[in-house]
């Protein structure tokens, strides 16, 4: 049987040509033949053959942590340290990044482009102050704004008055100007706390999505594109002006978490892609694709690390074999695990034949005595 | 030696604790005395070199199996303890234990109805066969019992227990000693062992505390007689005799009735020596040293880590048949063949079952010896006595001889190896090849085949595994080949193929090369074609595009594209168009390669693959071929033109500086300024130097040794020309021209701050030139960094490939087509969404318009 998408191809090429159909039978059939003699022949040890294909060419990959691609990009991690974190199923990339395509509408200029933009990036009350003082004869800490930062982040005093007063409750916020007070109710309060007070508002999020910290517009064919240092998913597919359907970020786990499995085992597949292609390596995607799967078929993300895939094996001598020998040597003593020897490591070290290629067959064969 | 060993196969293999009565059980003798040796150097008994345990001195017998040296495998022994020892790899479970039960009554501390809801929530997790799941749910059920005070069956309270590390467990700050430790867990019932985790079959809590400690066979701990004649004991060896001497000491002191203080002490060192027995890395006890301060590698050492049991010894084995030596090349062998030296020929044996048939022929080889080649070294007889073959047992062996016997001959032409380089990191690293057996002491192996191993000459060893079955024979032979192995499983792209000068040679073949037809029939003569009826059409000038054409099948037809983009044609065995290049018959590319292996199969492709390594190789030798500095030469005019190239360049520059110091210079989106600037001068002086290639590639002559190596592919690219020749360009540190040395100046001969091309290590001259000392310490800080991005790489890397083949090794393809791990869960129900083998494939794809292609030719040809 032929899989679809040779079909569709077959058909395209001799659409033109004038086959009859007792011809195009004939060739359909030969397709099929060199397909099926194609094919994997079961019993092939596929995983360690993914495996090689990764590890060989990873020997020439550079360790150059950053590259600037083109005009303006900011810094990613490439080669095999992005390689590796991929693999490693990090919670948070080293250097998180984000591209919003933003809808039509609202990129009409430049200008508003930009105040997009501003808009996208996480402010904090910290980066809006000339300065923060502490008073403590008045119990109270003094911030006095930077106009200019006000303006070219279209934000207002009474917007950090706002938010000052969501978060502080048990404070009274005022504001004079250009100053605002943040003032303690209770008189009991010493340098530490009005300290620790002083350093919970410089950290105050005003404005923005968390944990973007630096953006970029960029003008496409399709449009503008907002280049996000940092990531976050999560508050960026809810924002008006993006169009949600097209953001990319290099963050697996907020996609496994906010889109799901299926996407991460795709977002896997592109990024582990990309990383090789970029090197100038040429990987077979069906080795990506079978990592991926094996990362992700428990339904959430495994790294292939020993806490990960290869912690979650079921043979003791396999786990044993790889990190941590004696940690679990002592867990399955406890339980009295059984180790059933059905796969390969266990069967070399007792010197058997491994289930896998020549070895996964079982003859019963009667011998005549 | 008689080989007694029975085959059966391990179906599992079951962990568990080892009890008091078990230990007991499997051991041969109580060891009592830290002594040794007695005064005439005999193992005493008792003691733990007892021949109870096992031999390692030879002439002795084992008393335990009567067994010598080598055939007794060695037997345990048991010490009592004169009180009982924590055991610190179970100290976790112990504290688990204790916190969850009841501190008089010994019963869980939950009621039967909490009780009742844990086991069914239990169960369900059980039942999904997977022990991390489960362990998990029971750590925090157990966890979950520790804040519990009154135990809700003897409504005694319970007290906080704290662990202070290793051993000691305190409860409310009192110490509680191991003895009352046990009579605690002892008290747990095998039900509460279950809810708690264990397996109370495997593994009661109490063997946690050691009563009695198995003492392991001599034969895991040999003594070494040092020259002087002393003897050097292991490092368990010394730490047992520790532990028994001052459990000794300390059984003393309790029949006297010592003190307690004393008594304390002696147990808390017995507790020392048997952790560190155990363990000799555990975190806050000082690790057991020998006088030289070196720390003892005991139990826990002796199993971790790359050298460790595991790594070392179980998943990594020693075998026989085997030989090691350098590697040199010999393209007039085929490629599945490796050239064996007669030394290693005659070392190695094959076995050959005597029967009817040979054993006139198998007869001679023991006839032979094994002094003269080829003969054989050993014979086995039926009931597996091996006898060698000497010149005093020849005769008798000869008279022997008959159906049923083995004889271990020499390497012969034709057996099959398994040949291997290290690192082994794909499967091409390990290629079956035929036997030749040659004169010398190297390894020889065609250079086609570097690649996949990526060999060299320039002093790599090889190895050399020879299968003694004939199933791996026949295994090796059919799968393992150079032949199969010609497409790579990671991108379905030749990895054999014309490299070098073989495919300078090609081209210049194709290109330009005419013989008279005795040189042309000489050449084909020697590469191994002997094509008579190609031969007569020869005319009396032959082209060398004929000669190539010999090689080729006479059915054989290929459309192709070289290097160049132009187009290739073979028809009926002729080319007819076009020159043959990198592209054609190159590594990872060479479409002519794979268009031959397809149609003729793996065995003749291979063979004419071969054939037209050769022939490059022939062609370029009777061409003769140079390279030398004169390649780099340029003619006056161009050389200024460069010149000016590298000026304008440099005026470029210091006027993006100029702009930048007075601040004209417009930043781009998401830059500063100075990276604004730093971005333009790169793409300057980059330009400059592509603009410089271009120059000197318009110039190069047709004739130019250098650029005939860099259009055929066969190494070098245009720019290394100019490099050589004119610019060497921009040294480039991380991403960046070099900014780092001195405060605000690479080095110290430039002014501060000097941005020019030249004090952030743009190199004008070309190699040919010579640099001067500036220029080669900014050459030299780039080599240095590439050099040190290598030597970090390669252990990452490695990790990698670690991890990732420990993840995947027992990921196979199932016969119902779906993809599945060890435990046979479904990974992929096709593999890779259409089932299709990668190294069967055109790089992953089936060339459906080829087929269509040569179709539709098919068609046209009838009609």
């Amino acid at each position: 049987m032929l899989p679809e998408y040779l079909k569709i191809e077959l058909n395209k090429t001799i659409k033109s040509s004038k086959l009859n159909d007792v011809q195009k039978k004939e060739i359909e059939k030969r397709i099929e033949t060199t397909y099926d003699d194609s094919l994997l022949i079961p019993g092939e040890a596929i995983g360690i053959i993914t495996a090689e294909s990764f590890g060989e060419p990873s020997t020439q990959m550079t360790l150059n942590t950053f590259h600037f691609a083109g005009v303006a990009e900011m810094n990613v991690t490439v080669g095999l340290p992005r390689l590796i974190e991929i693999f490693d199923a990090r919670k948070q990339p080293s250097t998180p990044k984000m591209e919003l395509t933003l809808k039509s509408k609202y990129s009409k200029t430049i200008e508003q482009v930009r105040e997009v933009a501003i808009r996208i990036k996480e402010t904090k009350i910290g980066e809006v102050v000339n300065e923060i003082q502490m008073n403590l004869p008045k119990y109270r800490i003094e911030l006095s704004l930077s106009r200019n930062v006000l303006r070219d982040l279209n934000l207002k005093t009474s917007d950090v008055v706002e938010a000052l007063k969501k978060t502080f409750k048990n404070y009274e916020v005022k504001e004079d100007r250009w100053t605002i007070y943040v003032i303690s109710k209770t008189k009991e309060i010493d340098l530490t706390d009005i300290y620790k007070l002083k350093e919970k508002v410089k950290n105050l999020h005003i404005q923005g999505l968390k944990g973007i910290t630096q953006v970029l517009p960029i003008k496409t064919d399709e449009g503008y594109v907002v280049h996000c240092a940092g990531s976050n998913l999560k508050d960026a597919i809810e924002l008006e002006e993006v169009e949600s359907s097209t953001i990319k970020t290099n963050n697996l786990f907020e996609i496994a978490d906010v889109l799901g499995i299926e996407a991460a085992r795709v977002a896997i597949i592109k990024e582990a892609h990309g990383v090789i292609s970029d090197q100038g390596l040429n990987i077979n995607i069906r080795h990506i694709m079978l990592l991926a799967d094996v990362m992700t078929r428990q339904g959430s993300l495994k790294g292939v690390t020993r806490t990960g895939i290869t912690g979650e094996k079921e043979s003791v001598l396999a786990k044993a074999s790889f990190e941590t020998p004696i940690k679990h040597l002592v867990a399955a003593s406890l339980t009295g695990e059984v180790d059933e020897l059905n796969s390969v490591i266990e069967n070399v070290i007792l010197n058997q034949p491994v289930p896998l290629g020549t070895g996964l067959p079982r003859l019963v064969v009667k011998v005549k005595k | 030696m008689v080989e007694k060993f029975v085959h059966k196969k391990v179906k599992s293999i079951v962990f568990g604790m080892l009890s008091p009565e078990v230990i007991k059980k499997m051991a041969c003798a109580k060891i009592i005395t830290p002594e040794l040796y007695d005064k005439e150097g005999y193992p005493v008994d008792g003691g733990l070199m007892d021949i109870r345990l096992g031999v390692i001195d030879p002439g002795l017998r084992c008393k335990t199996c009567g067994g010598k040296l080598k055939e007794c495998i060695g037997h345990f022994g048991y010490l009592d303890f004169a009180r009982p020892i924590v055991h610190v790899k179970f100290i976790d479970v112990i504290l688990k234990c204790l916190r969850a039960t009841c501190k008089d009554c010994g019963k869980l501390l939950v009621d039967e109805k909490k009780l009742a809801k844990q086991d069914e929530e239990r169960t369900v997790v059980e039942n999904e066969r997977d022990v991390n799941v489960l362990r998990k749910q029971v750590h925090v059920f157990v966890t979950g019992l520790k804040s519990i005070k009154k135990c809700p069956h003897c409504e005694a309270k319970q007290l906080s227990i704290k662990m202070e590390k290793p051993t000691t467990f305190l409860e409310n700050e009192k110490r509680l000693s191991p003895i009352e430790v046990r009579t605690r867990l002892e008290r747990i019932s095998n039900e509460d062992c279950v809810v708690l985790g264990l397996n109370s079959q495997y593994a009661r809590p109490e063997w946690g505390i050691l009563t009695i400690l198995p003492v392991p066979p001599v034969t895991i701990r040999p003594s070494i007689t040092l020259e002087s004649g002393e003897r050097s004991e292991d490092d368990l060896t010394h730490k047992l005799g520790d532990i028994v001497r001052i459990n000794q000491r300390l059984f003393e002191n309790l029949n006297v009735g010592a003190p307690e203080i004393i008594v304390e002490d002696l147990w808390d060192l017995l507790q020392y020596h048997v952790t560190t027995y155990i363990d000799n890395s555990v975190p806050q006890v000082p690790p057991a040293r020998h006088r030289s301060g070196q720390a003892l590698k005991t139990l826990s050492e002796r199993i971790k880590s790359k050298e460790g049991r595991f790594r070392y010894n179980l998943t990594g084995k020693r075998v026989n048949y085997a030989a090691r030596t350098v590697i040199s090349p010999d393209s007039k062998i085929e490629l599945n063949e490796v050239g064996v030296p007669l030394r290693v020929a005659m070392e190695i044996t094959i076995p050959e079952t005597v029967s009817e048939w040979n054993v006139k022929r198998l007869k001679k080889f023991v006839e032979s010896g094994p002094k003269n080649y080829p003969g054989s070294n050993y014979v086995v007889r039926p009931d597996g006595k091996k006898k060698k073959i000497t010149d005093e047992t020849q005769e008798q062996l000869l008279e022997e001889l008959q159906p049923g016997y083995v004889v271990e001959r020499h390497l012969m032409d034709g057996d099959i190896v398994i040949f291997n380089r290290q690192p082994s990191l794909h499967r091409m690293s390990m290629m079956a090849h035929k036997v030749r057996i040659l004169p010398g002491k190297s390894f020889r192996l065609n250079p086609s085949v570097c690649n996949p191993y990526n060999a060299d000459f320039d002093g790599d060893e090889m190895n050399l595994h020879v299968p003694q079955t004939v199933e791996a024979m026949s295994e090796a032979e059919i799968l393992m080949q150079v032949q199969t192995q010609i497409i790579s499983p990671k991108d379905g792209l030749n990895v054999i193929g014309c490299h070098t000068d073989s495919v300078t040679g090609l081209y210049l073949l194709t290109t330009r090369m005419e013989f008279t037809k005795d040189e042309a029939v000489q050449i084909l003569d020697q590469i191994g074609v002997y094509k008579v009826e190609r031969f007569s059409k020869f005319g009396e000038i032959v082209k060398g595009r004929e000669i190539f054409s010999a090689v080729l099948p006479d059915d054989f037809n290929f459309v192709g594209e070289d290097k160049q983009k132009r187009k290739v044609i073979v028809n009926n065995g002729v080319l007819v168009e076009g020159i043959v290049d990198n592209a054609i018959v190159g590594q990872e590319k060479g479409e002519l390669i794979r268009a031959l292996c397809a149609k003729y199969g793996l065995d003749l492709g291979i063979k004419l693959l071969g054939q037209l390594f050769r022939l490059g190789i022939e062609a370029i030798s009777r061409h003769g071929f140079t390279t030398s500095i004169s390649d780099t030469d340029l003619p006056g005019e161009v050389g200024s033109k460069c010149k000016e190239i590298i000026y304008n360049a440099e005026r470029r520059v210091s006027q993006l500086i100029e702009q930048y110091n007075e601040n004209q210079l417009v930043s781009m989106p998401g830059l500063s300024e100075e990276e604004t600037m730093e971005l333009k001068i790169r793409e300057v002086l980059d330009r400059a130097r592509t603009k410089i290639g271009e120059v000197v590639s318009s110039i190069a002559s047709e004739e130019n040794p250098t650029i005939i190596m860099v259009v055929s592919g066969a190494k070098g690219n245009i720019l290394n020309l100019a490099q050589m020749a004119a610019c060497v360009g921009q040294q480039s540190l991380r991403g960046r021209r070099i900014e780092i040395g001195y405060k605000d100046r690479t080095l110290s001969s430039f002014a501060k701050k000097d941005l020019m091309p030249h004090a952030r290590g743009f190199i004008k001259g070309g190699y040919k030139d010579g640099m001067d000392p500036k220029s080669y310490f900014m050459h030299a800080m780039t080599g240095r960094d590439s050099l040190m991005d290598t030597a970090l790489r390669t252990p990452k890397s490695g990790y990698l490939y670690r991890r990732l083949s420990s993840a995947l090794q027992d990921v196979k393809l199932e016969y119902d087509s779906t993809v599945r791990d060890g435990k046979g869960n479904i990974i992929q129900f096709i593999y890779g969404e259409d089932g299709l083998d990668v190294s069967k494939t055109e790089s992953g794809k089936i060339n459906v318009k080829r087929i269509v292609e040569e179709f539709l030719e098919e068609i046209k040809n009838v009609a």
